[in-house]
């Protein structure tokens, strides 16, 4: 158990680390190679060559790119000092650097997106688990009746709707023609209930197209597990079918769900640009949409890093959580 | 090929059927293609979807006929449909008559049916052109990999899951958004297609891969492959002129799966201002041109968002379709 933590953070690490190099691969070697300076992103419209060149010193634009990228790793871990003769910046570890655009420290930029992105994902992805789920046993149970024709209809339209076709038309509904609610984001600590006002429109167009793909997901899923013979033994045996679909069938059909929650809840941390955009939520989606038109790398791998670190880290409780819903499963 | 494409069961069955009633001197072998389609033909939804599919392809090829015969021509003014203080299209619906069937867009007055109508174009090329790109991938490197086995199996899959993890919305963004307007002597949007062509097929070819590879494990210990081998059979010719055709099955049925999602991944990077650049016609960025307007004028987003739900509807109901057609085990 110890053996294989340790063999998949390893893995980890190494992902993180192949994932920063890439990003920095993109912004410096992609604009040299067609022949465009990375310098003049960073620098922008300042006028002062000295301003500049100490600016260059002091962030050490002029090393070679695996030099920066060095610094920059040990930056993550240990916490690094920016120095351009007396004038020294200290930056504590985990130090992502400082915002080419506004000069602000990196981490407490993302710390201060992070709430919103999570928040996102966290409410979405329970509203989608309850309807997808539910729907999807239901569909398979009664499969080929009216009820199962119209879910699945639904689900299969809801998984061809676009997220910023079915939020733009909700907040048009919603928050402009009917005025139930404000659609605009409050952050908790200010006023929880507007808060959640905020984010209901968003959790229920994110939730509805998940909850499409689960439905579909589990209703294949439970129609599989339920043509299986240990099912037809523990009908056989007498059990209540309650307790055949809910304890003996449902237990298999987690497995798959599972492994596409991991995937999804993983990549929705980098994937909820388009909702973030449609809502206008100051998540972490929309500050590197707006980061990547400034060229503003230190943010852009910021943000790639956190999302990356998040699909590796819900591969891994995935992983951990097939061991316990399938006994046949080893970690090992 | 040596070998049938799945389990010889449901041709034998089908054979057999068709033996009681007619002379034997007429009983044809059916080929599992002939089967595929004998199924499909039964399927009426499938088959709608499959014609709307073949209608929207006549679309995209004959816009400008279309155009010329409905419409205005896609990047032409008109400020006299518009309202010069609220810049709303004059009428209701958007500006809807007879002349501009789904009216004009707000500010400058462009016919969106006609952009609609080249809309298809960009979102069909791109969506085609880059599954391609990624069966070309995937399939080679899946089959190497599975067939091969050893180091080159280990890192052809330590690369597809490293994609796999990779945050990618966010990285297809800062791809294409680093790229410049002119390439290699090529401008103009040709570039930006080429881009976003090469990316998204780029970002597809795991998923693709990881099942091309699973197959060709299962298939290289078949006997066919034994026997070509035992007789002189050289390793590509085993790979491609053995292996891969008896892979066509499930690449089909992946690729037309993967073809709505390469159209709803083209409409989101138009909508985040990365993809397709304007004068150039295509949903997501009508979409997101929609964003900033749908309070004064909701008409105009309906339009680009039933577009882009129709297509990816009908190339979904055409691809569960297909899948269900190959299949001879599935069931619904």
């Amino acid at each position: 158990m110890l053996a294989y933590l340790i063999r998949r953070l390893t893995a980890v690490i190494v992902m993180l680390l192949v994932v920063t190099l890439v990003t920095f691969g993109i912004f410096f070697v992609f604009p040299k190679m067609t022949g465009a300076d990375p310098a003049l992103y960073f620098v922008g419209k300042q006028s002062d060559p000295a301003a500049i060149e100490g600016i260059r010193q002091k962030m050490g634009l002029d090393d070679p790119v695996l030099v920066q990228f060095g610094k920059f790793v040990v930056g993550l871990v240990a916490g690094r000092e920016y120095v351009n003769g007396s004038d020294i910046t200290s930056c504590a570890a985990p130090c992502f650097g400082y915002s080419f655009k506004t000069e602000q420290a990196v981490w407490p930029v993302l710390l201060d997106r992070m709430p919103v992105t999570f928040a996102l994902a966290a409410g979405a992805c329970l509203l989608w688990l309850l309807i997808g789920l539910s729907t999807g046993v239901v569909s398979a149970l009664k499969r080929g009746t009216v009820i199962d024709r119209i879910a699945m209809s639904t689900a299969l339209a809801g998984v061809s709707l676009p997220i910023y076709f079915t939020g733009l038309i909700s907040l048009a509904v919603f928050v402009y023609a009917l005025d139930w609610i404000n659609g605009e984001y409050v952050p908790f600590a200010e006023n929880p209930a507007e808060w959640f006002g905020g984010l209901l429109l968003p959790w229920i167009t994110l939730a509805f197209l998940y909850a499409a793909m689960y439905a579909r997901l589990t209703r294949a899923t439970m129609l599989e597990v339920l043509g299986e013979d240990y099912i037809r033994t523990a009908r056989a045996k007498g059990l209540g079918e309650r307790t055949v679909i809910g304890k003996h069938a449902m237990r298999s059909t987690m497995t798959p769900i599972l492994t596409v929650l991991g995937l999804d809840l993983g990549a929705l941390v980098g994937g909820a640009v388009l909702t973030e955009t449609t809502f206008n939520l100051p998540g972490m989606g929309t500050a590197a949409i707006k980061a990547i038109g400034d060229r503003d790398l230190p943010i852009i791998i910021g943000v790639t890093l956190v999302a990356a670190l998040a699909i590796v880290v819900a591969n891994l409780v995935v992983d951990m959580l097939y061991a316990v819903i399938d006994p046949r499963v080893r970690l090992s | 090929m040596t070998a049938p494409l799945h389990d010889t069961g449901a041709a034998e069955t089908a054979a057999v059927d068709v033996a009681a009633d007619v002379p034997a001197a007429q009983i044809r072998g059916r080929s599992p293609w002939s089967i595929a389609w004998l199924r499909l033909k039964r399927d009426k939804v499938a088959l709608s979807g499959g014609i709307a599919v073949v209608l929207l392809i006549l679309v995209a090829v004959f816009a400008p006929l279309i155009v010329s015969a409905f419409g205005h021509p896609p990047n032409e003014f008109h400020e006299d449909r518009i309202d010069p203080l609220f810049g709303t299209p004059i009428g209701s619906f958007g500006g809807m008559s007879g002349d501009f069937l789904f009216g004009v867009e707000p500010v400058n007055g462009r016919d969106v049916f006609s952009r609609v109508v080249y809309g298809a174009r960009i979102s069909l090329l791109v969506a085609f052109l880059s599954a391609m790109v990624a069966v070309v991938m995937g399939s080679v490197f899946g089959v190497v990999a599975g067939y091969f086995g050893g180091w080159v199996d280990a890192a052809i899959s330590r690369i597809m899951d490293l994609l796999l993890a990779f945050p990618q919305l966010l990285f297809i963004i800062a791809l294409v958004s680093v790229v410049p307007n002119s390439l290699w002597g090529f401008t103009g949007s040709g570039v930006r297609m080429g881009v976003l062509v090469v990316v998204i097929g780029f970002f597809g070819w795991p998923y693709i891969g990881r099942i091309v590879r699973g197959q060709t494990l299962s298939l290289r210990e078949r006997e066919y492959v034994e026997a070509a081998r035992s007789l002189g059979a050289g390793r590509f010719y085993i790979l491609f002129r053995e292996l891969l055709p008896n892979l066509v099955a499930p690449i089909t049925v992946y690729t037309t799966l993967m073809i709505p999602t390469n159209i709803l991944t083209e409409a989101a990077l138009s909508f985040l201002g990365v993809g397709v650049k304007p004068p150039t016609p295509s949903w997501g960025q009508m979409l997101s041109k929609a964003v900033q307007t749908y309070e004064a004028d909701p008409m105009f987003m309906v339009f680009p968002g039933v577009a882009i739900f129709i297509t990816v509807l009908a190339f979904n109901l055409f691809g569960d379709g297909v899948r269900d057609a190959l299949d001879p085990k599935a069931s619904r």
